[in-house]
């Protein structure tokens, strides 16, 4: 039997020559070419999360369904507008917003939940970033059935267009990789940033449009190209709700995308190697 | 063959989350602790300092000295998780961490669960996870409890599980905290056949241990660590017997 050479993997680090950007783009190839362990520990998440429960996850759907039903007949009054008309927007607008909001809030202890691994195990710290992706993702699916009931029920069918929301839910996943990764470091080292990031979250929330129509702003509706949330909503909404995204809105969610990426890759690159320290 | 190289490592431990006021007050009464504040006005903790030394294939190194020397945090240094401030670190050849066995175990999953967790971890494929689940199973003697959650397990059948999965590959570089030990007298014999064999077909073995009988028995050359610095490197022989002698003075 022959035996192979063995390949000798090689490290070498030395503080005068750092190399942070060669360092942190193979952390990041690492880590999103080792997808299968950050799902795997996101299915934990979840499963631990709702271990003994019977209904797991769907405890959300149900939650979810019970808020749109509230929501959609109060709302609907006050904007005079019809259920079937005002419900499709509201159950495409809530799903998404809890995702974005709740991607945003893990993001802020995606690394400092993870100092256990981080202080045992040499992982890419990309894992623990994608980890809280996967993981918000595969929560946010189950509320899909609720947006082709609602669907169903107002006769809304949004045809060959809403093919174009999954570019869009592909930007929304980049932003929130960049984003775990982003508020994770900085979470880590400045401990007062997650009750601001709550805070900021929940202006977002009325400022956007979520509740209320973009329409309902007439000509100054423009003003909404400045709000990133509304603008990387839109490009999943549109195209579900039927009445697709302008280019407007596309182009300015490419740019807060390639933005977001660009400085949570420089802080990635800068910081990388105090991330251990910080936790 | 395997190698390590450290030119004048130094680790730092920022201190963030304390109240630096008062250890600053504290720091200025004690000259030349290991405590200081570095140029932005942190507090850090002089974990290492000015590490140099070359360790090659077919060496057993003991790491030995007093708690807080700076043993443990030399091996997450080796392992790459923690990054130097100043020097080089070169490190030719496989690293396997054994520094805490039971690090990545989910208490809420079952030991078959752990075991494909850990292989993803390590970055193990499939075919070759399951082969190893047959192993780890043979070797642990945990039988049917293989697939209960490890909450439900004994402190003991824990214990099994973890070293037989931290040690289901032999690593080139096997970093050790403290000679691994576990279960009864019986798993205890295999405990101490695998270690012999992981030991031996090792290119590299760094241990810290505070039992000098282990440095003596299994290493061929013991580094000195006090206060983050080298104090002696050399033959284990030598460098036991001094610290001995400077433990009884």
């Amino acid at each position: 039997m022959l035996t192979q050479p063995r390949v000798e993997p090689r490290f070498d680090y030395d503080a005068a020559a750092p190399r942070r950007l060669a360092r942190a783009a193979a952390d990041l190839a690492t880590g999103l070419r080792r997808w299968r362990l950050a799902a795997a520990l996101a299915w934990l998440d979840i499963r631990n999360r709702y271990r003994g429960s019977v209904l797991g996850p769907f405890w959300l759907t149900l939650s979810t369904a019970i808020l749109l039903g509230g929501l959609g007949v109060l709302y609907s009054a006050l904007f005079h507008e019809t259920l079937r008309s005002y419900l499709p927007f509201l159950a495409v607008s809530i799903i998404t917003w809890n995702l974005i909001s709740q991607v945003v809030t893990d993001a802020t202890t995606t690394l400092i939940l993870a100092e256990g691994m981080i202080r045992q195990l040499p992982l890419p710290y990309a894992t623990h970033a994608l980890r809280s992706v996967f993981r918000n993702v595969i929560v946010a699916a189950h509320n899909l059935p609720l947006i082709a009931l609602v669907l169903a029920f107002s006769g809304v069918w949004p045809g060959p267009g809403a093919l174009l929301a999954v570019p869009g839910f592909a930007l929304l996943c980049i932003n929130a990789f960049a984003a775990s990764l982003l508020l994770g470091m900085l979470c880590a080292r400045f401990r007062d940033l997650p009750q601001i990031v709550a805070s900021v979250m929940q202006l977002a929330f009325f400022m956007t449009p979520i509740l209320w129509k973009p329409e309902a702003l007439g000509p100054r509706a423009v003003w909404l190209l400045l709000d990133p949330f509304y603008v990387i909503m839109q490009v999943v909404r549109g195209p579900l709700l039927g009445a697709g995204a302008p280019a407007p809105i596309w182009l300015a969610a490419g740019a807060y995308t390639a933005a977001l990426a660009a400085l949570s890759f420089g802080f990635f690159a800068r910081f990388r190697s105090r991330i251990a320290f910080w936790v | 063959m395997a190698r390590i190289l450290a030119e004048r490592l130094d680790i730092d431990f920022p201190l963030y989350h304390v109240g630096a006021r008062s250890l600053k007050k504290r720091l200025l009464a004690g000259a030349g602790m290991r405590l200081r504040t570095d140029e932005t006005n942190r507090v850090v903790v002089a974990a290492l300092r000015d590490l140099s030394f070359r360790i090659d294939g077919g060496e057993r190194v003991a790491l030995i000295g007093p708690n807080g020397a700076g043993k443990t945090t030399l091996l997450r240094t080796l392992a790459g998780l923690y990054t130097p401030v100043q020097g080089r670190l070169v490190v030719e050849g496989e690293i396997g961490s054994l520094i805490d066995p039971s690090a990545g175990i989910d208490p809420n999953s079952t030991g078959r669960e752990n075991i494909r967790l850990r292989c993803l971890l390590r970055g193990i494929n499939e075919s070759a996870a399951r082969d190893m689940t047959e192993e780890i199973g043979a070797f642990s003697g945990l039988g049917q409890f293989l697939d209960v959650p490890i909450r439900a397990y004994s402190a003991g059948m824990a214990v099994r599980l973890s070293f037989a999965i931290a040690t289901m590959i032999a690593p080139q570089i096997p970093l050790m905290d403290e000679w691994l030990s576990a279960g009864d007298a019986e798993f205890q014999l295999r405990v101490q056949e695998r270690l012999l064999r992981l030991v031996t077909g090792a290119d590299i073995l760094v241990i810290a241990t505070h039992n000098l009988e282990i440095a003596r028995a299994w290493c061929t050359r013991a580094i000195r660590l006090e206060g983050g610095r080298i104090v002696a490197d050399g033959p284990a022989e030598a460098v036991v017997a001094a610290a001995e002698a400077a433990a009884i003075a």
